[in-house]
């Protein structure tokens, strides 16, 4: 079941043509003219659609919130910073297919009553930008988008932004205070920007795979679409899969098959790399919870582990992890753990904004003792010091960047303190090039 | 006073510039600020104050806030670099395909080290974070070009070709 990269194989489906002949912008036709803006936002709702940004909130609810007041402009935006290590789906999305994303945003202003509405796309991908702006063109000279869009008296604009290089952009409020042309700050809430947004206007920020899929549930409708995936799970997800697999790459899979499947069916990623084992898996992004091999394939009960929200974050942080913006990082047995780590505590490092004193001062000391660990100068003391700072971290900061520095360090340190000990007791083989802990007894070593 | 004289966009990218402010309502023209500070990299190669205070100028905004926003984002540079930037990840999923071995390689190649620029001024090397290409690395960009992929040989290739 495809609903986003169906057709994304299909030569010239950048092209407004090739993408008509394969039923492109049929939801605009359907939505304009058939449709209701309520209408649509009650499919949406009825479709279970969930934010696919990261944080899975329901996409039809977030709209309902949306503030209507009279005389004052409402705007979408589109969040398409993609920038959580192990995250390449709206990249490929949008280099691949940049009208699924434009109908999606046609529709999706439609619904919310904006008549301008925004991209913002990380600055790295200037050459997505530019296949963006292209295809928006040629939107335009077809009357897809402009005034009057096909005669439904319906009017849109739709615009490009290019960001500058910061993860925490891909925070909404952030987005919004780049998008005004300042630094990427995340604002205090509330006021959510459902009611003060973009020029202090009511907003809806939501991810590219998001409002794509919203096309699919204009023409099948929600009850369709809430028939594929299991439970609060609906839908198809796009997976962003990196690491030690045999077929690295995006899938869009339906909500419910077994991560077992995802990682050694031939129709997904195919297996390990030849010769190797799975170590552990990042399933979510790097802010989520690393499990070991053993917790990723089945929960901590014995059963299957899912590719679902529910399911991935079954057994809590204690045994399990989540969806995420599912960013599935595989790594095998010639994986250093605590290398890994320090490359996140790295990103969190120089991610941080700096606003919030634990998320600023707390990333640089789990960054400057995790790298101490890896080149041989580590503490005994320094595993329960990085399990401290990163609890002093959580929950006391403006955005959820801190939550987001300090799981991947408590979770490593959760599943794998073997690999800490050894690199602090055992300096002079840990800082060998290539050398990597092997845990006695683990399916990994065997 | 800083001489902004000679800092002028040639016309088309001035036309284009205007045309970008229009994307934002009346008296919010402060929201061209990024596209523009790319549009001013791409022609001068680095944001110089000279330039800044130019874009500044341009937006009817004040200098320190263009200061401000070039400090805070990556990608702009505030300090001369080379013809090629070449800027690679560092992050998680890159080192799993090798990343550190083919960056070193990338490094010795040039003689240089992160953040440096070859003498002849043609490559400088920086290190940056994810870029979003994760299943196809190890990866690194060259102005809007993504090589993905990458060993030894393609880094051998690349440099071969950009230095003829
Ligand atoms: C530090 C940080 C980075 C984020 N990065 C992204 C991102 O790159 N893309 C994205 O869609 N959402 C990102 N989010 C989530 C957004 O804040 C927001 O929840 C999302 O764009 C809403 O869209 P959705 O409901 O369609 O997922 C990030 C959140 C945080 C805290
Ligand atoms: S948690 Fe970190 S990134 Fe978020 S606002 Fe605070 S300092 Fe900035």
């Amino acid at each position: 079941m495809k609903i986003l990269t169906e057709h994304i194989n299909v030569p010239g489906i950048e092209t407004i043509d090739v993408f008509r002949k394969h039923g492109g912008y049929s939801a605009v036709e359907k939505a304009l003219k058939k449709m209701t803006p309520d209408e649509v936002t009650e499919e949406v709702k009825k479709s279970g659609l969930r934010g696919r940004g990261g944080a899975g909130f329901p996409v039809g609810m977030k709209w309902s919130f949306l503030a209507k007041p009279e005389g004052v402009p409402r705007y979408l935006v589109c969040n398409a910073d993609e920038s959580e290590p192990g995250t390449f789906k709206d990249h490929y999305l949008m280099w691949k297919s940049p009208h699924t994303l434009i109908e999606g945003m046609i529709v999706s202003s439609y619904a919310l009553g904006a008549n301008t509405s925004y991209i913002y796309v990380r600055g790295e991908l200037m050459y997505v930008v530019n296949i963006l702006e292209k295809a928006i063109q040629e939107c335009y000279d077809k009357g897809l988008l402009g005034k009057n869009i096909l005669g439904s008296g319906y009017d849109l604009d739709l615009f490009v932004q290019p960001g500058g290089g910061a993860y925490i952009c891909g925070e909404e409020t952030a987005l919004l205070e780049s998008l005004e042309g300042k630094r990427g700050n995340p604002r205090n809430k509330p006021p959510f920007p459902a009611v003060k947004g973009l020029w202090q206007s009511p907003t809806v920020v939501n991810n590219v795979e998001s409002i794509a899929a919203t096309s699919w549930i204009v023409n099948n409708g929600g009850e369709e679409y809430a028939k594929i995936g299991i439970g609060r799970s609906t839908g198809t997800k796009l997976i962003s899969a990196s690491g030690h697999l045999r077929k690295p790459g995006v899938y869009e899979i339906p909500l419910g098959i077994t991560v077992e499947d995802f990682i050694y069916a031939d129709e997904w990623c195919g297996g390990i790399r030849e010769g190797h084992k799975l170590k552990a898996v990042v399933a979510g992004g790097s802010s989520v919870p690393i499990l070991p091999a053993e917790l990723i394939l089945k929960t901590a009960n014995g059963e299957n582990r899912l590719m679902t929200y529910e399911s991935l974050s079954d057994g809590g942080f204690a045994t399990g992890t989540m969806l995420g913006s599912g960013g599935f990082v595989v790594m095998d047995e010639t994986t250093c753990i605590v290398h890994n780590t320090l490359t996140f505590g790295q990103f969190y490092h120089h991610e941080s904004c700096g606003q919030c004193s634990p998320c600023r001062e707390g990333t640089g000391w789990m960054d400057k003792v995790l790298h101490r660990i890896e080149h041989g100068k580590g503490r005994e003391e320094d595993i329960d010091l990085l399990v401290d700072v990163a609890k002093k971290i959580e929950g006391n900061t403006i955005c959820p960047l801190g939550d987001a520095a300090a799981w991947p360090v408590a979770a490593a340190i959760r599943h794998f303190r073997d690999e800490f000990e050894w690199h602090i007791r055992h300096p002079e083989k840990a800082t060998q090039k290539g050398a990597v802990f092997m845990r006695e007894g683990a399916s990994w070593t065997k | 006073m800083v001489n902004t004289q000679t800092i002028q966009f040639p016309a088309d990218t001035l036309e284009l510039v205007h045309k970008i402010i229009k994307r934002y309502p009346e008296g919010k023209q402060k929201s061209a600020l990024l596209p523009i500070l790319h549009l001013a990299q791409a022609e001068w190669r680095w944001c110089s104050p000279e330039v800044m205070d130019y874009v500044a100028g341009l937006l009817n905004i004040k200098p320190v806030e263009v200061y401000e926003v070039a400090t805070f984002y990556t990608m702009f540079h505030l300090e001369p670099v080379g013809e090629h930037v070449i800027e690679y990840c560092r992050t998680g999923p890159c080192c799993l395909m090798g990343g550190v071995d083919v960056y070193d390689h990338l490094k010795k190649k040039l003689g240089i080290e992160t953040g440096e620029t070859t003498p002849d001024g043609k490559f400088t090397v920086k290190e940056v974070e994810c870029l979003a290409a994760c299943g196809w690395g190890p990866v690194f960009q060259i102005r809007e070009k993504y090589y993905m992929n990458l060993t030894n040989e393609k880094v051998d290739e690349i440099i071969e070709e950009l230095s003829k």
